[in-house]
């Protein structure tokens, strides 16, 4: 079997906010084609974990690189860690595509524009190009016909598959999805759940956090369980769910069924 | 005591009718408003910024520019920028050899005006820049936007529903405010109005008339306001 790239590659990683330590040295490799559910406790750091990866935290120590290439850091002369290079981080977040557990759609601009904003203003695609490709991602999560609408009119589920057409319109080397059906309704979950699955098919690599223990074990390749801020245990999703080693994780899966 | 006891040919936009003297009375309070108001938006975008994101040293200069600004009464302001600034300014000139320099009304007037103007719309921006979501800014950061984009595509347009209603109110305000230049001698709508009604002694008359026209104004604004605060909130659902 031939090793694949690295696509993102965490090594190391700290993050205090004051004196309260979040994550406790965390390494983690995700391979191109790779889908890794980050699973665990609310507290148990999984989401600033992911943010860290694109910088939107900053890590108190420890290191990211995207592709095999390195964030640069610098001390920040409080005790923390800076990008040193912010157009650096500008081009890396580029190409991750982020999904947020509150969609966080710009509310002034429609579907479509939401879709196009980052190719267009960000990477440069011509529009006419950028207009053609986001209305073809848009028909793909079923929301070519609100391609003009303004994100408050929509459905969480419908709000959420436009969030994940954005992330999608950037071309992303991986993508990030925080959490990303936490804040829907119930009934809503499905649709969105059937579009990361879709995604996931085609080889995607996602690093994905969720609550979903029964989405995470039929899609991701790859399962993480954080506890306290530190990786409890890890392996593939048969492995973590029918025979977990670690007490925690026995007690989490079983909680959460 | 009839109607015909008021002269309204004394309205006649030709003399010996002074309506054309009070139209472009109004033209040069309209003017004074229009620029008073924009450098006062400049002001206000670079002051609510610099409050929020600058040093501590843009912070406390900001502080101390609305503190004072909003501390004083607007007329003593007037009175002081304009006369006061004048001066400085012909003495600044003269230790440079250039001699006194004409400063023209309209642009004293809108300076005046702006720096009021611009304390208060720094507030109103500052309120409304708090005001948007910071997922909307998040997000724009996670797609790799510098922050001088996120600025002008995300922060500005998301912030301008909560804005608007204060800065209308600005406006309007702005508008009357003009009328404060009539002690500095320039000839805006309430000046010119004074000199009609002294002239004439149709006091009722001229300040009515005045009054009418600060009225129409305001409605037209009201109009354009309204025009500009639907497109602003288009986004927003009805909820």
């Amino acid at each position: 079997m031939t090793e694949r790239a690295e696509a993102i590659a965490v090594r190391d990683l700290h993050k205090r906010f004051g004196a309260l330590e979040v994550l406790k040295g965390i390494s983690l490799t995700a391979r191109e084609g790779e889908v890794i559910a980050i699973i665990g406790g609310s507290g148990s750091g999984k989401s600033t974990f992911l943010r860290c990866i694109n910088m939107l935290e900053v890590p108190s120590s420890g290191s990211v690189a995207i592709h095999g290439e390195e964030i640069a850091l610098r001390a920040d002369g409080h005790g923390g860690l800076a990008p040193s290079d912010r157009r650096q981080v500008q081009r890396l977040r580029a190409r991750l595509g982020m999904v947020f557990q509150s969609f966080n759609l710009w509310q002034h601009m429609t579907i479509i524009q939401n879709v196009i904003e980052a190719p267009v203003h960000v990477l440069g695609v011509p529009k006419a190009e950028a207009v053609a490709r986001g209305e073809a991602l848009l028909r793909r999560v079923g929301l070519f016909d609100k391609r003009d609408v303004y994100p408050a009119f929509l459905s969480g589920g419908q709000q959420q598959r436009a969030a994940i057409a954005r992330a999608l319109a950037i071309q992303p080397h991986a993508m990030l999805f925080d959490e990303p059906t936490s804040a829907l309704d119930p009934e809503l979950v499905g649709e969105v759940l059937g579009v990361i699955g879709d995604l996931a098919k085609e080889q995607r690599t996602m690093i994905l956090v969720t609550h979903e223990m029964k989405f995470a074990r039929n899609v991701a390749s790859h399962i993480v369980f954080l506890a306290h801020g530190v990786i409890e245990e890890q392996g593939p999703p048969e492995q973590i769910f029918g025979d977990p080693k670690s007490e925690l994780l026995r007690k989490f899966i079983s909680s959460s069924h | 005591m009839a109607a015909d006891m008021i002269n309204w040919g004394l309205l006649a936009l030709e003399p010996p009718g002074w309506g054309g003297v009070l139209l472009a009375g109004l033209m040069n309070s309209i003017k004074i408003a229009l620029g008073g108001y924009s450098l006062g938006l400049v002001l206000g975008t670079g002051g609510a910024f610099g409050k929020l994101y600058g040093g501590p040293v843009v912070r406390d200069l900001m502080e101390v520019y609305t503190t004072l600004v909003r501390a004083v009464p607007e007329l003593v302001l007037i009175l002081l920028l304009y006369y006061a600034g004048t001066d400085l300014l012909n003495r600044a000139s003269a230790a440079l050899g250039f001699g006194s320099i004409d400063i023209s009304g309209l642009a004293a007037g809108i300076f005046v005006i702006g720096v009021v103007q611009g304390a208060y719309s720094t507030e109103v921006l500052r309120g409304a820049i708090l005001a948007v979501p910071g997922g909307q800014i998040e997000a724009a950061r996670a797609f790799g936007m510098s922050p001088l984009m996120i600025m002008r595509r995300v922060t500005m347009p998301a912030m301008l529903p909560h804005a608007l209603p204060g800065l209308s109110n600005l406006w309007l305000i702005c508008t009357k405010d003009t009328a404060l230049l009539a002690v500095v001698g320039f000839s805006e709508l309430t000046l010119v109005t004074r000199q009609a009604a002294g002239t004439t002694k149709a006091y009722m008359l001229f300040f009515c008339a005045a009054g009418a026209l600060y009225l129409l104004l305001t409605l037209v604004s009201s109009l354009v306001i309204r025009l500009i605060e639907a497109r602003a909130r288009r986004g927003w659902s009805a909820r």
